[in-house]
């Protein structure tokens, strides 16, 4: 597998995937810049992905459907945020049928960079950032801890801490 | 996991990650764990306005974080533990679809191989 270090940082609701190719850096840009080409791995075999607009450019959108096993057409949206041909991109990302409208749904952003990997071959680094921010992790471990207590029987206790 | 896949996993952590980024909404998961307050009484905790409190519960709901329950002529907001528990494994839900996705790159680069595509030498920088 390509992929050679995953980070997640919870506080900061983030993830960065960094993995290495072969192939040149121009050559792995073409994966994203060309829609068609993107189409062929950015969703699984079970939801193939069809790009309808693709405008790397700032400001531009890019739109695309995903075809499920049941017909289902999930869509799914980046806003171009900034552009550095071959070396990367940044875009805000959203789910729902019309670009810019969310449907109340909140915005991702993906970073990718794209850099020569000495000796030959391309080091592309992909982060994720959630539109959240500090004491998730500590929510989380609530809801970790709570779910433990309850199982155990123990809701009196949880009832009195109120 | 096939059906929410990809797209909904995305989808599902942009929704419970946003719900939980405010410190509000954390406080209501937290008070309604054990589901015997209604939007009314939650509001008594916080200096803002019922309606203010209501959006706060229906993004929470939205995520699937609460839900509400009718007891007689009120209704009771209660954390759907699980839900909670399964946030905090969304991240490892979007490792796997981030490495499978990597993967697919890999091979759409072989695949293309055979494509007219003349090598560009590595820039030096």
């Amino acid at each position: 597998m390509p992929v050679t270090d995953i980070t997640k940082d919870l506080d900061a609701c983030s993830m960065t995937v960094l993995a290495e190719y072969d192939a040149p850096v121009e050559r792995c840009w073409q994966l994203w810049a060309d829609p068609r080409q993107l189409e062929r791995w950015w969703g699984p075999p079970s939801y193939p992905a069809t790009f309808v607009e693709h405008d790397l450019t700032p400001g531009k959108f890019c739109t695309y459907f995903m075809t499920g096993p049941e017909g289902d057409t999930p869509h799914g949206w980046w806003k171009v945020v900034s552009v550095e041909p071959p070396h990367g991109f940044e875009i805000e990302d959203g789910f729902g049928d019309e670009p810019g409208n969310d449907n109340g749904m909140p915005l991702t952003t993906m970073r990718v960079r794209l850099a020569d990997r000495s000796g030959g071959g391309t080091r592309m680094t992909v982060t994720s950032t959630f539109a959240s921010t500090e004491s998730m992790a500590k929510v989380l471990e609530m809801g970790m801890e709570e779910g433990m207590r309850q199982a155990a029987g123990q809701i009196d206790a949880i009832l009195e801490e109120g | 996991m096939v059906v929410d896949y990809l797209l909904a996993d995305d989808a599902r952590a942009d929704l419970v990650f946003n719900a939980l980024a405010d410190a509000t909404r954390r406080d209501i998961v937290r008070r309604s764990f054990d589901g015997e307050l209604s939007v009314s009484a939650l509001a008594r905790g916080y200096a803002m306005s019922v309606t203010a409190v209501q959006k706060h519960v229906a993004v929470l709901e939205r995520a699937g974080l609460v839900h509400k329950e009718r007891h007689g002529r009120e209704q009771r907001v209660r954390t759907d533990i699980e839900a909670v528990q399964a946030a905090g494994r969304l991240l490892d839900d979007l490792e796997q679809l981030w490495r499978e996705r990597l993967g697919r790159f890999e091979t759409a680069l072989d695949d293309l191989l055979d494509d007219p595509f003349d090598p560009i030498d590595p820039l030096d920088d």
